[in-house]
């Protein structure tokens, strides 16, 4: 009987794998067990204190790259949500730009203009080649090498740009302007529905309208009527030179310029080449069939390549997207407040809870991970072939 | 029948002593330290792990040899004449502000000797012993005198560079908020970060402790074109740490330091220490290990565990407290730092050591 357990173990391949599968799963979890056991120990032994009760402590640190309010008399759990803000503005804007310039540049590397062709190809090998840390600190180097700030250099009459940033004028909303903001979510709305209505119009009557022109037309024009109905109730706050720094206005600081700059043109040269790889697998029949139904080469691109190359472009440019979030922790390196560098590395060393805090950013930056992988693969399925085909 | 299970057997072996022996595999390979007496794996491995500054010159930075200098290398080198009488027995960790704190915590070295400000959370919550004040100081501002600012009170509305994982920025909010003044933080990694964002002008003010203000004030190339303001705006007893819960360890870090304030307060220095073994102080012959405890026939050193000269091979190969400020940090030297609070309790400061007996 025993004799014929071991046999089936040793000889019966299904059952083989599971034991060594639960051998496995069990030995990790054993070993995750011991570490933290001993670790719990060990911080015991070496008397210093563990648990989570500083975060409702007072930070007493400043934080002056902050989108939120935050004093030296915030509690170190908002200084943590200060870190997240800024690490997502990065990352969003990064992604944003990255896009963008990416998209851009891997078009322009398959022109037939050979000069055009041959910049994006240097700037591709030349940025994705050097390692990004470098490129954020000459970035942030070149911006704090800038007019000082009493040299300011002053642009459009109310812009200053000096080594402390870009001062320009802060908007300030008066009484009824929530008004022209509601007309331009309600025209954003509006034309949603008008596209979708003229697109089927337009698969039922094969006539065609000019629906960009239209949505863009009604999405800009509707605020604007709205903000002169309204009696224009904006005014602009100007910097001022006073004392030390300008006051007023607002600023865009170095910190997160250079932080920007070397995350998006870093990551761009990749997703160029990803663009670039995902158009170059679109068969080369399929530009040649839509020419010959007369298409405009616009419109071969939009209505054509282009879809059919998402297929290829989403699952690494997801990658990338990850890759420039995770890089904006680099931050540290210029003093962008980020949350490595806020509440992972001031409240840290404030409150000496290492571990404590670095698991709870590294949860976070998984969080912020995996929601973006979660987001880009509920695109990719919408962007992937229907059925069986 | 009576069911035992650690009578089940399994290849030979009894489910306990698998039991025992899976404890004991892991423990091996788990256990990241023993908690043995410092002293102990300090002398088994020849070497004193001392956790220094990435470099603050005058206090712990390499010189053109790669050997380093400063006052709170000269610790860490009179721990290692006290216990091995080798003040070239030490290997220096580089630490930043942030990991200072865990690299001491986790073993990975036997003293902490870099610019560490003694406060009851590090001391009491952060389970480490410090053991005594090297160095007084306090947090001061620096400005370029182009600036025209006399005081640290017209700093209203100004840009400040920090140094981040220190106390500065706790004292920085503090001050500007009690005299009713905003400013711009502009929080930096290193002090040669912040040297560089304060010389290109990203900040008018860069605020540390004013120790490391005036180190870095010296590595400007012109540094007459900086102030250092007048008010000091905290306390910032600066000292050398040990991990708490060896005592006997914390005493010879402790007793490493007081013997050199010791050999101040007696005249005694690296030069005459020879001859003043012929002294008629008894504490100078307790201090030197001249005179023995009682008729024991041992001197003061078995205390602590270390050879009856330890005091001596300190101030033979470091030299007294006075020899060390005023080779690295002293008037005399670039950094230009008069002694201040830091002179003897006698001369009008407030460096104090207990007596020695």
């Amino acid at each position: 009987m025993q004799n014929n357990l071991l046999r089936k173990i040793i000889f019966d391949e299904k059952i083989r794998s599971i034991v060594i599968q639960t051998l496995v799963i069990g030995f990790f979890a054993l070993l995750v067990y011991s570490i933290s056991q001993t670790t719990a120990y060990n911080l015991e032994k070496r008397g210093i204190g563990t648990g989570f009760e500083f975060l409702g402590m007072s930070a007493g640190y400043d934080i002056s790259f902050s989108m939120i309010e935050f004093t030296s008399k915030d509690t170190h759990l908002r200084a943590y949500y200060v870190g997240v803000i800024n690490t997502l503005l990065v990352s969003v804007c990064g992604i944003f730009l990255a896009t963008i310039l990416g998209f851009l540049v891997g078009i322009i590397r398959l022109s037939s203009n050979w000069l055009f062709r041959n910049i994006a190809y240097v700037y591709v090998e030349f940025t994705r080649n050097v390692p990004v840390l470098l490129q954020i600190i000459l970035w942030y180097s070149i911006l704090i090498h800038l007019p000082k700030i009493k040299q300011a250099v002053q642009f459009f009459e109310y812009f200053y740009l000096s080594n402390r940033g870009l001062y320009s004028p802060a908007p300030i909303f008066k009484e009824g302007f929530s008004i022209v903001t509601w007309s331009f979510v309600l025209a954003v709305i509006f034309s949603f529905f008008l596209r979708r209505f003229l697109k089927n119009k337009q698969n039922q009557t094969g006539m065609q309208f000019p629906i960009f022109s239209i949505i863009s037309a009604i999405i800009i024009f509707t605020p604007v009527v709205f903000f002169y109905i309204m009696g224009m109730p904006l005014e602009f706050e100007h910097p001022v030179l006073k004392g030390f720094n300008f006051v007023g206005g607002m600023v865009i600081r170095p910190e997160f310029a250079g932080m920007l700059l070397g995350l998006s043109i870093y990551t761009a040269a990749f997703i160029s080449e990803t663009v670039r790889s995902g158009i170059i697998s679109v068969s080369k029949g399929q530009r040649e069939a839509s020419q010959a139904l007369g298409l405009k080469s616009n419109l071969v691109m939009r209505l054509v390549v282009l879809p059919q190359a998402l297929r290829v472009i989403i699952p690494p440019l997801t990658s990338q997207y990850l890759n420039l979030t995770k890089n904006s922790s680099l931050g540290i390196a210029i003093g962008y407040s980020d949350l490595v560098h806020g509440f992972g590395g001031i409240s840290l060393n404030q409150t000496g809870k290492a571990i404590e805090i670095m698991l709870i950013v590294m949860v976070t930056y998984l969080i912020m991970s995996l929601t973006i992988s979660s987001l880009m693969n509920l695109y990719n399925r919408k962007v992937q072939f229907k059925g069986n085909a | 029948m009576c069911y035992d299970p650690r009578s089940i057997i399994i290849g030979g072996y009894k489910m306990r002593q698998i039991k025992s022996l899976l404890m004991a595999l892991t423990l091996v390979l788990f256990t990241s330290t023993s908690f043995a007496a410092t002293l102990d794996d300090v002398k088994a491995r020849g070497m004193l792990k001392c956790g220094s500054n990435t470099g603050l010159a005058g206090f712990g930075l390499p010189d053109d040899n790669g050997v380093w200098q400063g006052v709170d290398v000269d610790v860490c080198r009179a721990v290692a004449a006290a216990v091995f009488g080798d003040a070239m027995a030490v290997e220096f960790v580089p630490t930043t502000s942030k990991v200072r704190f865990t690299v001491l915590q986790s073993g990975e070295i036997d003293m902490l000797a870099r610019n560490t400000t003694w406060t009851l959370q590090r001391d009491v919550e952060l389970g480490l012993e410090f053991v005594g004040v090297s160095y007084y100081d306090g947090q001061g501002f620096m400005v370029p005198s182009s600036l025209g600012v006399s005081s640290a009170t017209e700093l209203d509305g100004a840009s400040v560079c920090i140094q981040v994982g220190t106390t500065t920025e706790m004292n920085l909010a503090d001050y500007f908020s009690a005299n009713g003044m905003s400013y711009e933080a502009v929080p930096v990694e290193t002090n040669s970060e912040a040297d560089a964002a304060y010389t290109a002008g990203r900040c008018d003010v860069y605020t540390t402790d004013a120790s490391g203000l005036y180190a870095s004030r010296a590595g400007y190339p012109d540094p007459s074109a900086h102030v250092v303001l007048p008010e000091i705006v905290s306390k910032e007893p600066l000292g050398p740490a040990v991990r708490h819960g060896d005592g006997a360890w914390a005493d010879i870090v402790r007793w490493s330091l007081n013997a050199m304030i010791i050999a101040e307060e007696k005249g005694i220095t690296s030069g005459n220490v020879d001859e003043m073994k012929s002294s008629k102080d008894p504490e100078v012959l307790r201090l030197l290990g001249v005179s023995q405890v009682g008729d024991t026939g041992a001197g003061y050193g078995q205390w602590l565990g270390l050879s009856d000269d330890w005091a001596y091979q300190i101030i033979k190969q470091v030299g007294n407290y006075s020899e060390s400020f005023e080779k690295h940090i002293g008037v005399n030297t670039p950094i230009n730092i008069a002694r201040g609070l830091n002179a003897l309790y006698s001369d009008g400061g407030i460096l104090y050591a207990p007596p020695f007996r």
